[in-house]
């Protein structure tokens, strides 16, 4: 059963007397593309994880319309900017999300050679992990929530730390994912990758949703200023 | 000076030529010490990875009485397992004072919070990296801890080979609650004891020498250990 729309309603976050994120209602429905847009510290990572569930808000809540509790951590899954590489194989990294998911072992074998095939990993298998160059590592990271077959998946700035190469294949992997019926919800602040990328765009400014549009109208026309700022350029805070 | 050099010689000679006496009671003082580090491992080991990985009340308090006990004095603990274990004491009815056994349990609880706090403190560090991508892939609190340990067995081996360090080379527990009893719970330490206040320095001699290559041996089989699971990395050649 679907686990999607997700419901943010009132979702606030709080450190030092800051709000880390303010009042935060949204809905998140299957389809699109969905780009979170916003300079650094805007709390894209922050409503990232408090989708995920790795993050309880103090105020509001997160809550997934379909599905049962036990599918609202299984069917969905999250890449890191920095993802951590276990101390195995690539093999062995991508058969450990399987294991823990207790996919049974002939089933798990297919998976992880389709998802190394697809991901252009499938020469590293026996490799250790840790060797892999950054780029290789984040499509490993893929992989390995890919063979999860997650109905949504969270990307929280997957390419921040990627050379242009790297940024293509990734980005060309997570496209591959959404043509196979996985919903996206990435963070960026690179607006030529939200460009490429998005089908809509949540703008996020401060904590706070500052507009919320299809990609075509926010990049053609943003309604509010500092959307309109942070697409010329200029420096927000 | 020349007894010295002759007492050398002759603890060279039972090394080389494998005494009988000797090797028995070196096979002993290992079988003891693994035996008791491989329990305190069993115990330790799982105990450190969940005291990093759970938050419970009394959690502090737990880390700093395994910390403590780390320099626990083997005197002490030989003291207070004799008195358990003695006819008269509530364990007394195990038969186990002055036993090979009794001395097995003596080292582990010297080698148990060694093991404990420091892969403790080992996973700890190893969980901050972790714990969000573990949780993300669904794992568990049982499955990070074994995550943990798993991922972290390489500098593990070296607190195992820690532990060993300290059991092989105990010596006042194991002479409490052994007895020094020949041919029965006679070990390196405490023969190197009985024969040096006895003058016989041949052997108490050769039994330091064996204790020192079994020393670099564990060394070099921890770090054996360590290269062993790590990834290999290309050599940089300069110039």
């Amino acid at each position: 059963m679907a686990i999607l729309p997700l419901e943010l309603s009132e979702v606030s976050l709080h450190a030092e007397g800051r709000a880390l994120l303010d009042a935060i209602s949204l809905r998140i429905e299957a389809g699109p593309k969905t780009i979170i847009l916003g300079a650094n510290g805007a709390g894209k990572s922050l409503l990232l994880r408090v989708c995920h569930g790795l993050i309880t808000p103090r105020g509001g809540r997160a809550r997934w319309l379909g599905g049962d509790a036990a599918e609202h951590r299984t069917r969905q899954a999250m890449v890191f900017q920095d993802p951590v590489m276990l101390r195995r194989s690539v093999h062995g990294n991508v058969a450990y999300g399987l294991a823990i998911h207790r996919v049974p072992k002939p089933e798990r074998e297919r998976r992880i050679a389709e998802v190394l095939a697809s991901t252009g990993l499938a020469e590293f298998a026996t490799r250790a992990a840790a060797t892999l160059s950054g780029g290789e590592q984040q499509r490993l990271a893929l992989a390995r929530v890919w063979a999860l077959q997650p109905e949504v998946l969270f990307l929280d700035e997957p390419t921040a730390s990627l050379d242009p190469g790297a940024t293509a294949a990734v980005e060309a992997i997570v496209e591959d994912m959404h043509a196979q019926g996985c919903k996206l919800v990435m963070t960026t602040h690179d607006m030529g990758q939200a460009r490429r990328l998005a089908d809509e765009v949540i703008f996020l400014h401060q904590g706070r949703i500052d507009e919320r549009a299809a990609a075509a109208d926010f990049f053609a026309s943003p309604q509010s200023e500092t959307a309109q700022a942070f697409l010329e350029g200029k420096l927000l805070w | 000076m020349s007894d010295l050099a002759e007492a050398f010689g002759l603890a060279l000679a039972l090394v080389v030529s494998l005494d009988a006496g000797l090797v028995e009671i070196v096979g002993r003082s290992l079988a003891i010490s693994l035996a008791a580090v491989v329990l305190a491992s069993a115990i330790g080991l799982p105990l450190g990875a969940a005291i990093a990985v759970w938050r419970f009340p009394g959690r502090r308090v737990v880390v700093v009485l395994l910390n403590a006990l780390m320099a626990l004095p083997p005197v002490f603990v030989g003291l207070m397992l004799y008195v358990l274990l003695s006819r008269a004491g509530p364990l007394g009815f195990l038969g186990l004072l002055f036993t090979p056994a009794a001395m097995v349990l003596a080292q582990c609880v010297l080698v148990l919070p060694i093991v404990a706090a420091l892969s403790h403190r080992l996973l700890r560090d190893l969980y901050q990296s972790y714990r969000e991508q573990l949780c993300s892939l669904g794992a568990s609190l049982p499955q990070v801890a074994a995550t943990l340990l798993w991922d972290a067995r390489a500098s593990l081996a070296t607190v195992v080979m820690a532990g060993f360090g300290r059991a092989i080379a105990e010596v006042g527990a194991v002479l409490i609650v052994g007895g020094n009893i020949a041919h029965a719970t006679r070990v390196m330490t405490t023969t190197i004891a009985l024969e040096t206040s006895k003058g016989n320095l041949a052997l108490a001699l050769a039994l330091g020498m064996v204790l020192v290559l079994v020393a670099i041996g564990v060394s070099a089989i921890a770090a054996i250990l360590s290269g062993a699971v790590s990834p290999r990395r290309t050599a940089v050649r300069w110039g």
